[in-house]
Parts: structure tokens; sequence; C-alpha cells
């Protein structure tokens, strides 16, 4: 017996050995870091205190990708949600060709993030303006990724063409899930299509619902990849994320320890909004 | 009763729908395939003559197949001890929740599904070059890690529904906990294995961030990276670009083709449990 429970324990050897090593450690280096002034590259640096914290509050650049980054994920979070249930419910119907409309929604789930940005925006710069120009509209014949105002727009647009792939066919193993018994009982009792969604429908997807929004959510928080292929952060810094700040000061701009600072604070938002969101849609679960 | 005839609104809905998916896939391929001159007379329309040397001409520019090797290499190894590692030390958690060490150790690894890559870049890239592991090597190690908050997650949770009953068998017939755990369990595992090789697979071919701050030496970098590093050379060719891009889409896409069925309800599976 107590061979067998030694054997448990070195079964999590591995596992823990490398997690702490290359998880645990480096997250406590790096909250170290936030406490000094290390630029990344110097051999020797100070202790500062809290000084870089009290700085990130001050600074224009971080307030700037902070707004930008909840503004993009708040917007993409709902887009994705919103669609997805909409192409689940389709998908789900009596509809030709299920599983080969199935496979073209999921498709985009499978493309790396980066070339697909790289495919948009040629999209963005040399085919939307063609669209632009033929039906007269000003707006559209320029190209929105060099617009400080709508560049974001183009980030969205990529970011919900590629999200709804993952989170529709989460929605539709929800959707088949549910017994068709229900709908038979709803429509004898007259229920319309309307009524039928959302007293049956979208309650008992209510957990699907909740996985969704957070991983739509933490997923847009992060957005690193459509940015660097699409606008690089710019025009200026109108769509510098977190993420992309944290990685240029990091590693180029000689902010090693202010980004560790900057970084700290992200996972702490990261933290609480996910808390948040969690405690509040699954309260709503069990309401309904 | 119920609608059993087919839905023509939504069937025709789904399909413009889907069209948005599709074109701009139709635009890579189609571009890929072309050249200058018929790019000037229209982007939209087929391609006349079908123009392989731009493939020919990407392979070449972006050495292709080194980065292909790259890619292929990191992805299966890195699957492969995903499943073998993250499902072993599940096992143990799974087996032990009753005991304190183990029930601190699941939560201690899950808990790190809320903390963003983001947060430790800095530091683990710092480590990792200290240590001479910003290679392929280490750019594996880091995926079997980062993909265990939610690999014990899911794993756990699907080893805790199986029985009991089969293990005490076992060692009655006096199996150790290594063997009952290869022979028995790990094949009871396929379903849930199949899911977190997709997503695992997924993560790891289509990986853009870690290459880009781990890889030091270019003759390692992988096809997401390789495309990054040329953008600036295609800005002007956009036939040479796009016939990289559809390369480096394509090795992901020929699988998907095959074992669509099969991914699609590996991820299914995984949702449902």
């Amino acid at each position: 017996m107590a061979k067998r429970r030694i054997a448990y324990y070195l079964m999590t050897i591995p596992a823990l050995v490398l997690f702490f090593a290359f998880h645990t450690f480096p997250a406590i280096k790096g909250i170290y870091y936030s406490f000094t002034n290390w630029d990344g590259f110097s051999k020797t640096f100070d202790f500062v205190g809290f000084k870089n914290y009290a700085n990130i509050f001050k600074d224009e650049n971080v307030l700037n990708s902070y707004l930008f980054t909840f503004k993009y994920a708040i917007v993409v979070t709902i887009l994705i949600n919103v669609l997805s249930l909409l192409i689940a419910l389709g998908l789900n119907a009596k509809i030709k060709f299920k599983n080969f409309f199935r496979g073209v929604y999921f498709l985009p789930n499978i493309l790396s993030v980066l070339i697909v940005g790289f495919i948009f925006n040629y999209i963005f710069a040399n085919v939307l303006p063609i669209f632009g120009e033929k039906i007269g509209s000003a707006f559209l014949s320029d190209n929105i990724l060099g617009s400080e105002n709508w560049a974001w727009i183009g980030i969205v647009i990529v970011g919900v063409w590629q999200g709804i792939a993952f989170n529709t066919i989460l929605y539709l193993a929800g959707l088949q899930t549910i017994s068709k018994d229900l709908y038979e009982a709803s429509s004898l009792d007259g229920a319309s299509r309307w009524r039928e969604f959302w007293s049956i429908t979208f309650p008992l997807l209510a957990s699907f619902f909740t996985i969704n929004m957070v991983l739509a959510m933490k997923g847009a928080l992060m957005v690193f990849d459509q940015i660097v292929a699409l606008t690089g952060g710019g025009p200026g810094r109108a769509t510098q994320s977190i993420s992309l700040l944290i990685y240029t000061g990091g590693f180029q701009g000689g902010e090693f320890a202010y980004q560790s600072a900057n970084a700290v604070i992200y996972f702490i938002v990261i933290i609480v909004i996910s808390a948040l969101q969690l405690k509040f849609l699954q309260k709503r679960e069990m309401d309904m | 009763m119920m609608r059993k005839s087919t839905n023509w609104t939504i069937t025709t809905l789904i399909a413009l729908g889907s069209l948005l998916i599709l074109f701009p896939l139709y635009l890579t391929v189609s571009i890929a395939l072309k050249n200058p001159e018929e790019m000037a007379r229209s982007i939209f329309a087929l391609p006349t003559g079908l123009h392989f040397e731009n493939f020919a001409n990407a392979i070449a520019a972006t050495d292709f197949f080194t980065a292909f090797k790259n890619s292929a290499l990191v992805t299966i190894i890195s699957v492969l001890f995903i499943l073998l590692t993250n499902s072993m030390v599940s096992y143990a958690i799974a087996r032990n929740m009753n005991k304190k060490f183990f029930k601190g150790l699941y939560f201690y690894f899950i808990s790190a599904m809320f903390i963003p890559f983001q947060i430790i870049m800095l530091p683990v890239v710092n480590q990792t070059t200290t240590f001479h592991m910003n290679n392929i090597v280490g750019l594996i190690i880091l995926y079997v890690v980062y993909g265990l908050a939610f690999n014990v997650f899911v794993y756990v949770g699907y080893i805790r529904s199986i029985p009991f009953e089969l293990e005490e068998a076992a060692t009655v017939d006096g199996a150790t906990t290594w063997g009952t755990f290869w022979r028995i369990i790990f094949p009871l595992l396929a379903p849930i294995n199949a899911t977190i090789g997709i997503l695992s697979c997924l993560s790891s071919w289509n990986d853009f961030l870690l290459p880009l701050v781990l890889l030091g030496d270019p003759e390692s970098y992988t096809l997401p990276l390789v495309q990054y590093v040329f953008q600036g050379q295609f800005s002007t060719d956009f036939n040479l670009a796009f016939a990289s891009y559809l390369l480096a889409l394509l090795p992901m896409v020929i699988v998907y083709l095959f074992a669509q069925k099969w991914i699609i309800n590996g991820i299914t599976q995984g949702a449902i449990k």
C-alpha cells in the first residue's frame, strides 16, 4: 500500500517541477522585478519600491492601451456570442448540407491568427476600397486601418470572424443536449418560436453561455496577433493593446521592470473581471 | 408536431453567412495563383493561368521546408508529451482528491488558467535565455507547461467519472499503480485524449507570440513566425505573399478536410463532459 502511495506522488513530480520552474518561479520573479528599475539588459539595478506602480497610473500610454483593450474586448465578446448563438441555432435547425456548413463555420478556428490578420490586412487595404468606390462611399474608399478613429473596427472584424468558430461549436454542443421532447411540448402549447427560445433554449444553454462569455472575454483581453498583423498598434498608438504594450515596452523599449509592474496590474484586472463574470453569470444560471 | 421539412429560409441565411467565411479564403487561393497582370485586371476574378511558380518562389524565399519541419516537430512532440504527462498527473490527483497535497496541487495548477501568458512573458524569456533554452526544446517544454492548467481541469473531471472497480480488480491481480494507469486508465481516456490532443495541436501549430519572444536562431523559426519576418519583404509582391500564407495554412487545412468530423466531435465531446 505504501508503494502505491509513493507511485502517486512520483506521478506528480515531473509536472510539478516543470510547472514551478516555468510558471510560478517566473511569475514571482516578474513581481520582484516590478519593484526595481531594471531595463532588461544592464548588469545592475536598484529597488525603487512602488514607483513603477505609481507611474503607471499617470502614464497616458498605459491608460490608452487599457481603454482600447476594454473597448475591443467588450465589443468582440458581445458580437461573438450573439452571432455564434444565431449561427448555432441555424446549424441546429432543419437545414440542408448541415455537416458541410458546420465544417465551413468551424474552419477559421484552425487557421493561424497572424496569417488571417495578414490576409485581412490586404482586404482592408486593397479590396474594401474597391467596393467603397463602386458604391460611392468616401468612408469605405480609404483603408480603415489607416484611420485613428476606425482602425479598431478592422481589428474587431478579424477577431469576430475568427472567434465565432469555436463558440459556435460549443453552443451547438449545448443545443444538442436539449431534449426534443421539450420543444414538442411547447409547440403543442402553441408557444411562439421567440417564446420558445427565451423560455426553453436560452435557460438550458446557461452554462454554455457562461463558459463562452468567459472564454471570449479572456481571449479578447489578450489580443496580440491580430494587431501585429493589421496595424502594429497604430496609427499612432490608437490600437495598442495591453499585451502589445508589455511586449514592445518590455523587450524593445528598455522598460522591463516598468512593464512587469504593468503586467502585475493587468493580471489583477483579469482575475477581477473573470471572477465577477463567473459570479454574475452563475447567479443568473441559478435564477433561470 | 416536429417541423420535419427542410427550412429553406434558414438554409439560405446560413449559406449567405458561410460566404463571409469563405470569401477571404477564396481570395487567398486565387491571389496565390495569379500573376501581377491578372491582379491588375481584377482582384476578384478566378485566376486564368495557374501560376504555381508563386509557390516555388515562396518556398525558396522563406525556406518553407525548414519552417515546416520546425512547426511539425514542435507540434507533434509537444502534443505527445502533453498527453502522456498531463494525463498521468491528473490521474494521481483524481484518485487522491481526499488528500490535502493532491487537492492543493489541483487548485495550484488550475489557478494558472487565469494567468495570461503576457504576465510571465518577460521573466520567462529572460530565464530561458539564461539557461540557453531559447530554442525548439524550450518551446516544447513551455507548451507542455502552459497547457497544464486547462488539461488537468478536463482530465481530472473525466477520470473521476471512471469507476474505481476496474482498478481494484487490477490491484488484486497484483498490478502496480503505474501498470494500472498505463494499461487500464490511459486507454479509457481515448475520447478525452482526442479532445486535448486536437486543441493542443491547433494551439502549438498556430502560436505566434511564444516563438516570437523565445526563438533566437532563424533556423528554428516556425511557420507563423516566418510569415511575420518576411512580411516586410513581401510588401510589394502580393502573389508571393499569398502563396506563402497559403503554404503555411495548408497543412492544417488538409488535416481538417480529412478529419473534420473527428475534430469537431472531439471538441464537442470535451464541451459536454
